[in-house]
């Protein structure tokens, strides 16, 4: 069962605390480089910025009951999908799962004793709250109405909202992004333990290694775009200023060169959660280990080549698109190389449908639909018709809610044993799932059907004929709030009240496993040496031993 | 430490190659050479970063993962370049169906100007 | 004396290991800079191309001595980095105190010429915004524009690159460096060579491909 080939038993002599019990100051959390607890700094405050964009949401809902605008001037409208966006996007999905699991995780799956710039790694969670402060100021001093995409000549020239704050804050955060991924990638390459080849490792790092390089490779061409706009807002005229020759059209290459990849950066590290948790919960050993592994480096690689199917409408040349077009639907290789894996895993396996599977389970499904949508989108023909409609919110919101959310979401009931040594309490645990899976549902396929007949995004009123899939979509949205909302009360409650977790609850492989729940200060007691590959797992055993517990 | 340790002589001749790159690249550019004058340019400046990168920044001494590490940057950039430059250099050049060519003449001549 | 500086980091197991991991740090983050340069590179080159004309007449009105005195100034600077790493390499503390100091000034000797050209373009009323003045070139604001911006975030690396090495010299000077530790040097150095790379294609880039073409 184990990686490990002999497990010593920690001698109680030099009992080490665990982590949460090694300070309990404010000091010990806001100065620690203990990468367990900045991963935990990182929970706290994405969970918060996920509140603020979730009541936009809940707001923008609302007034899409009914076909007037009677909740919200559309100006109000604008700064709400705006915010919902932004908050969204580079406070939330961005950061979610590298920064709290990977944070937590990658130094312990590798088996070693912290990253590689544990001080660094502080500063990335300075520099996100930084970026934070400036984009709730910006907020609360009036809100930002261009859209998450900044798009020139608007957000230089036109607009009277707060641009140049909500700007700094995301360079900011940008630049904590940047820093983290070097992190990553430097752990990665110079921290493994003895033993730990490229391919006995985890899928999940695998993953977060080809997130990684997209945080390092295009974050920086995002903030030189903010910087270059922010400056033709203060300056007057800049290089996207039609007045002296500028090209609007290069403010999108710049954007998307960094925002394509960015949807990658989201949905990379929740196929890095489902790669754990597919065989595991199969009892299985995964199906095609390097073709997942390396899907991951290719979907990284791809999706740099791809921007411009963003950019249709907007004016690029034929031939342009045609390329995109063609490339685009290249992405599609290895993401579905990644979920024929997973099937392929699942196939003979030994199932067993815990919380976790429950959201990898539909983490498949929703991803495999929202994919699937974006061909459609990747077809220069059919994107035409279908941009800036709820087609392409209902598309990536599959993609980003029901890949990457519902990924976080499995991700974090999974390592919640080892994270604070405490059970979760499984058939709430369940509820949850199941209520978050219906509502997303109910939330974003009729927007699907909304957006082929023709309604557009970015609007607080629509014709009537609308009407019904909104309602449907609203009611939607309230069953996902309570799917989110659970999940708070009883991982809040389980600290508490819930079961003491063991070591190793699942009965998973990984090294993370093989040290108490919670860890102590240093991971391990002792340097692991690893001589297996990751997924050790046999199903007959499995089989053998149920039959032997209840025969 | 176990960085390799690059005698001075070699650090002052690969200035003077710099310094003669310059020189030449200078005086290239008070020549015409039509439209190969930038592609001298940029080459000479390529030989130079390349001599800075391998032996100031002591690449060539070190390991593949450090070449991996320096050419990943400007590989990237390449890809930007390319794909954008794809738009920018193919802009105009296929006829939409409600102009005939004389007036899509007329109209690609006036944008560019 | 060597053991309190040369201290491992707790989640290394060998100073190999912390100076390779340092070191690679540097370069993913040099490999940011490039795009990030990148961006506004790419910027003049899709108009330099839209605007052949202009960015030529533009580019011609450029002061062609300032620049390449610059690129050999910094060049220069370049090899006196490498020697004070050098210096540091083999144990040479007063060496490496004297070609950080000779860096810096080099540096400051760029900026000051690069100050001297900025007064002269702002004197020819060349600086992008409503008294900007070009004969013939239509465009030509938009190369300036990006004449400043290109050479201002350069020059901002370049105040940086100062600051860095002037802690540097500043820690050297109180011995902090030796031949089994001198990690820092090594990384301002890899930064002040970048800063060097970026100005060597700014220089044919702005000042030499459009005099004759």
């Amino acid at each position: 069962m184990n990686i490990i080939e002999e497990t010593h038993p920690p001698p109680p002599a030099k009992l080490e605390p665990d982590y949460l019990e090694a300070g309990h100051t404010v000091r010990s959390w806001l100065l620690t480089t203990d990468h367990k607890r900045i991963g935990l700094l990182y929970l706290f405050s994405i969970i918060f910025f996920f509140f603020i964009a979730a009541v936009a949401a809940g707001i923008m809902r609302l007034e899409l009951l009914t076909p007037k605008g009677d909740l919200v001037l559309s100006e109000t409208y604008s700064k709400l999908f705006t915010l919902h966006g932004v908050i969204m996007v580079w406070f939330f999905l961005i950061p979610s799962i590298p920064t709290v699991l990977g944070n937590f995780l990658i130094p312990m799956m590798i088996g070693a004793r912290d990253v590689a710039f544990p001080k660094l790694n502080l500063l990335s969670w300075y520099l996100f709250m930084a970026g934070g402060m400036f984009a709730l100021y910006a907020i609360i001093a009036g809100g930002v109405d261009t859209g998450w995409t900044f798009y020139t000549p608007y957000s230089s020239r036109y607009s009277n909202s707060h641009v140049i704050e909500m700007a700094t804050g995301i360079f900011l955060s940008g630049f904590g992004s940047i820093l983290t991924g070097l992190n990553f990638i430097i752990t990665v390459h110079k921290m493994r333990a003895p033993g730990m080849t490229w391919f006995r490792l985890p899928l999940f790092i695998w993953s977060h290694y080809a997130t990684s390089l997209i945080l390092v490779l295009a974050t920086p061409v995002l903030a030189i775009t903010l910087l270059l706009m922010a400056l033709e807002r203060i300056w007057g005229i800049g290089i996207f200023d039609p007045r002296i020759g500028g090209d609007p059209v290069l403010f999108q290459h710049l954007f998307w060169f960094y925002s394509h990849p960015a949807v990658y950066i989201m949905v990379l590290p929740s196929m890095a959660v489902i790669s754990e948790l597919i065989p595991c919960f199969s009892r299985k050993q995964i199906f095609g280990y390097k073709f997942i592994a390396f899907a991951s480096l290719a979907i990284a690689f791809l999706g740099f080549l791809v921007w411009g199917h963003h950019m249709f409408v907007a004016g690029p040349s034929v031939y342009a698109g045609l390329v995109f077009s063609l490339l685009s639907f290249l992405v599609a290789i290895p993401s579905a190389i990644k979920v024929f894996n997973w099937t392929a895993t699942l196939h003979r396996g030994s199932i067993s449908f815990e919380t976790p599977m429950l959201y990898a389970l539909g983490f498949i499904g929703l991803f495999s639909l929202g994919g699937l949508t974006g061909l459609f989108l990747a077809a220069l023909g059919a994107d035409v018709h279908l941009t800036d409609t709820y087609f392409i919110i209902a598309h990536f919101h599959y993609i980003m809610v029901g890949g990457t959310v519902l990924g976080f979401m499995g991700g974090m009931h999974f390592w919640w044993p080892k994270i604070t040594g405490r059970m979760y309490p499984e058939k709430m645990g369940q509820l949850a799932a199941l209520v978050t899976f219906i509502g997303f549902n109910l939330t974003f396929f009729p927007q699907f059907i909304l957006g082929y007949l023709g309604m557009p995004r970015r609007y607080h009123a629509y014709a009537p004929e609308y009407q019904v899939y909104n309602v449907l979509s609203t009611a939607g949205a309230s069953i996902l709030a309570v799917g989110y909302i659970l999940p708070v009360i009883y991982f809040i409650w389980s600290l508490h009240k819930g079961k003491k977790a063991p070591a190793n609850p699942w009965n998973a492989t990984g090294l993370e496993w093989q040290t108490p729940s919670p860890p102590p200060v240093h991971n391990f007691y002792e340097t692991p040496l690893v001589v297996k590959g990751p997924y050790d797992y046999s199903p007959e055993e499995e089989e053998r031993k149920l039959e032997e517990r209840h025969g | 430490m176990s960085a390799k340790i690059i005698s001075p002589k070699t650090y002052v001749l690969v200035w003077l190659a710099l310094m003669i790159l310059l020189f030449l690249t200078w005086g290239a550019s008070e020549i015409n050479f039509g439209v190969f004058s930038p592609v001298i340019a940029i080459v000479i400046a390529v030989i130079k970063m390349l001599l800075v990168v391998l032996i100031f920044m002591h690449v060539r001494y070190s390991s593949r993962l450090t070449w991996v590490f320096a050419a990943a940057g400007f590989l990237w950039l390449m890809i930007m370049i390319t794909l954008t430059m794809g738009d920018y250099l193919t802009r105009g050049t296929v006829r939409p169906q409600n102009k005939s060519i004389p007036e899509w003449k007329v109209d690609t001549e006036s944008q560019s100007r | 004396m060597a053991e309190a500086t040369n201290a491992i980091a707790e989640q290394f197991d060998s100073s190999e290991q912390q100076h390779e991991s340092a070191w690679l740090g540097l370069w993913a983050f040099l490999a940011t800079e490039v795009l990030f340069f990148g961006g506004v590179f790419l910027g003049y080159i899709v108009y330099r191309h839209v605007y052949y004309e202009s960015f030529v007449l533009a580019s011609r009105t450029t002061n062609l001595v300032y620049g390449t005195v610059n690129t050999a100034v910094l060049l220069t600077s370049s090899l006196t980095m490498a020697l004070a790493v050098h210096a540091a390499q083999v144990g040479k503390n007063k060496n490496l105190v004297r070609f950080l100091i000779l860096t810096i000034l080099l540096a400051i000797t760029f900026m000051g010429v690069k100050g001297v050209e900025y007064y002269e373009h702002y004197k020819d009323h060349q600086i992008p915004g409503p008294s900007f003045v070009l004969k013939g070139a239509p465009e030509g604001e938009l190369f300036y524009y990006f004449y400043f911006t290109m050479t201002g975030l350069h020059a901002l690396h370049v105040v940086i690159g100062i600051g860095l090495l002037s802690v540097m010299a500043l820690l050297a000077a109180r011995r902090r460096f030796n031949p089994a530790y001198y990690t820092p040097v090594e990384l301002s150095g890899l930064y002040w060579h970048f800063v060097d790379i970026v100005w060597i294609f700014l220089y044919p880039l702005i000042y030499l491909i459009s005099r004759h073409s």
